[in-house]
């Protein structure tokens, strides 16, 4: 009753054609945006800002990337942490490099460099397979995040090898460095989650996306159809690449203000998106948000439970947030292995047929 | 002879037994992913808790003493008592079958037929658990792991190799027992797999699951099984990577040295991780001799897998690994 795909009829090609087709999906996609842009911003203060909000969509932009790749082209990746680091390194220099230009230019163009290298890194899938390939970006990780290290000219020659982001703005609004307000950096990450998110939308459901999903389905049988399967993962490493590129830029610039590479891009962040695709289930966009939501909130509110509820040491409770995330995403994949986007899809389904379940 | 050639021998030297212990871990691996399909991430933590363990009961410490104490106030520590190592070991290796057993009855009983992606999920997530709860048990603390094992340079191979080339070896007592420990270790399990009826079950399931389950062979107790001996072949490499660097965090990270190593090896093939071990072992402490100071060092965290990633391109199964052959 309350979601339905009938009575819904499009008169135009253009109708038909829109991002949202039905009607109850895209009048909740405008209500999602209407709070987003105008009721958050308003609110937000720092503690929001940095524990939740910025994190989060600066997370889903990296796992939509990573959704694209894995999810719907089917090849694992372990290199997330090392990619990242790449955007948030090229974005440096280019800030440093270029300070008269806006950041809005700067951002996507970390997000090109970060394709082309992360396209570099995909080019063996084109030989190796499955978990062979997982570990080989494995490979991407190491040696990025050693770069980075050891190459001076990365972080400008500065003696601490840090990297941190001088203060820019956009139409006179400070987006980095220290004096940035809480809405300002919650409003730029939005902006950039907002077009990402059209952008992985609409290409996932077009032939393209299409030409991914055959690959990750089998793709000798995709061969045999038509599709280029060099093509095809390459452009799915590239637009990965372009999307984590961006987060990594976003991650450095405007959330970390300083970084060091193998604290802030190591092993563990790969992980973490990983996770977040899987949890928030592979080859779905909404998965990647609900995904980046859960992980993102997961320790947030573990750390208030045991430290603040509980009043116990905070050595402990960081034991205890490994235990339970760990536990709580065995028993996701046991239950749900589809992830999140699985239960939404569920409920749908309800919802559909709700009050009269058959 | 010239010094640098006489340095690079001494440096292949150490490596091969760096790679023993690599293989040591990578083995781990390959009994697992033959015998159920699992990629088990986790054999890196595993080993870590089972060092943890280890010292834990050698020292007579009191398993979650910290939460115990934060929860009721009380000051436990110790129970005051010391374990001969022996003692412990066998008592680790029992902790260590049931933690199979759980692993098995609680995780991928549930997990059977999913795709291989999320039981690699699943291994990350008992990752994850493990390291916490090794720490809430144990503590996080560094700890000396001794077990008896005899350390520090060998006088023999020193003073032998300067008689002989005026210069000599430095190869640690530590790393020869090591490799002792892992022929031993290796040809116990060769001699498991190819006598014994449970060893000879756990090829059968290996080769084929269903044609396994049609003779009548336990598929529940084979994993079960495999887990276990994964879990002994982690003590077995805790102990030595323990002994050398002492236990701590870092002791997991060893399984992401671990995959190379099976990358090179192939997934499935025994010798494929030895050799493979070995490979990497030598290979990354002759290109951080070589290399290395050219490019500014520590070359030794990539240099293994940007090694197989090369390899792979030109053998994607592997050194060993069985020929991938594709249907549609």
């Amino acid at each position: 009753m309350f979601y339905r795909e009938s009575g819904d009829f499009s008169t135009t090609y253009a109708e038909d054609n829109q991002t949202f087709p039905i009607k109850f999906d895209r009048y909740r996609y405008y209500a999602v945006l209407a709070v987003a842009f105008l009721v958050i911003p308003f609110i937000i203060n720092d503690y929001w800002a940095n524990a939740v909000f910025v994190p989060f969509l600066i997370y889903a932009i990296a796992a939509i990337g990573l959704n694209i790749l894995t999810g719907y082209c089917g090849q694992v990746s372990l290199g997330t942490g090392g990619f990242m680091a790449v955007g948030a390194y090229a974005v440096y220099k280019l800030m440093t490099a270029f300070p008269e230009v806006s950041m809005l230019v700067h951002v996507p163009l970390a997000g090109l460099i970060t394709a082309g290298v992360v396209t570099l890194f995909g080019l063996p899938s084109l030989r190796i397979k499955g978990f062979y390939l997982a570990v080989a970006t494995l490979a991407a990780q190491f040696f990025l995040v050693w770069l980075f290290n050891k190459v001076p000219w990365f972080y400008n020659y500065s003696a601490s090898g840090q990297i941190s982001a001088p203060e820019r703005d956009v139409i006179g609004i400070i987006i980095t460095g220290p004096n940035t307000e809480a809405w300002a950096k919650y409003m730029i990450c939005l902006i950039f989650v907002t077009l990402a998110a059209l952008i992985a939308r609409n290409l996932t459901r077009g032939s393209v996306g299409r030409k991914w999903m055959a690959i990750r389905d089998m793709d000798i049988a995709a061969e045999i159809i038509g599709v280029n399967p060099m093509m095809a993962k390459l452009t799915a490493f590239a637009v990965s690449g372009f999307f984590i590129g961006i987060a990594g830029a976003l991650f450095f610039s405007v959330y970390l203000g300083a970084a060091e590479v193998g604290e802030s891009f190591g092993i563990d962040k790969s992980f973490l998106v990983l996770f977040m695709v899987i949890i928030g289930g592979l080859g779905s966009i909404f998965g990647s948000f609900a995904g980046a939501a859960f992980m993102v909130l997961l320790p947030v509110f573990l750390k208030n439970v045991f430290v603040g509820l509980l009043g116990w040491p905070t050595d402990l409770a960081a034991h205890l947030q490994f235990i339970v995330s760990g536990g709580l995403i065995i028993v996701f994949l046991i239950l749900e292995p589809h992830g999140l986007a699985q239960l939404w899809r569920l409920a749908k389904e309800k919802l559909r047929l709700w009050p009269f379940p058959h | 002879m010239p010094e640098q050639l006489l340095f690079a021998m001494e440096v292949t030297l150490n490596g091969l037994m760096a790679g023993v212990l690599y293989a040591l871990v990578a083995l781990g691996f390959v009994l697992i992913f033959k015998a159920s399909g699992i990629f088990n991430y986790a054999q890196g933590v595993m080993a870590l808790f089972a060092a943890l363990t280890l010292v834990g009961i050698m020292d007579g410490q009191i398993p979650f003493a910290h939460i115990i104490n934060a929860i009721f106030g009380t000051e436990l520590h110790h129970f005051g008592w010391h374990v001969p190592a022996l003692l412990a070991i066998i008592l680790t290796a029992g902790v260590m079958v049931v933690f199979a057993w759980l692993v098995q009855k609680f995780i991928f009983s549930h997990l059977v037929n999913q795709e291989p992606i999320i039981l690699f999920m699943a291994t990350i997530g008992l990752a994850y658990f493990l390291e916490g709860v090794g720490d809430l048990m144990w503590g996080s603390d560094i700890k000396k792991l001794d077990v008896g094992l005899p350390q520090g340079i060998n006088d023999w191979i020193d003073i032998t190799t300067f008689e002989v080339f005026g210069y000599g070896f430095f190869i640690d007592n530590l790393d020869i027992s090591a490799t002792i420990v892992a022929i031993i270790l290796v040809a116990a399990l060769i001699i498991f797999s190819q006598y014994t009826k449970q060893g000879r079950a756990l090829r059968a399931v290996a080769d084929d699951h269903q044609a396994a389950l049609s003779v009548g062979i336990s598929l529940n107790f084979i994993w079960v099984l495999v887990w276990s001996i994964a879990g002994f072949v982690a003590l077995v490499a805790g102990i030595m990577w323990g002994a050398k660097s002492g236990v701590q965090f870092s002791l997991s990270l060893i399984a992401l040295k671990a995959l190379p190593v099976l990358m090179l090896g192939g997934f499935t093939s025994i010798p494929g991780a030895i050799v493979g071990g070995l490979i990497i072992g030598v290979g990354e402490k002759l290109f951080e001799f070589l290399i290395g100071p050219m490019v500014g060092g520590a070359t030794e965290n990539w240099f293994a897998y940007v090694l197989a990633l090369l390899f792979l391109v030109f053998r994607p199964q592997g050194l060993f690994g069985e020929k991938i052959i594709e249907r549609v």
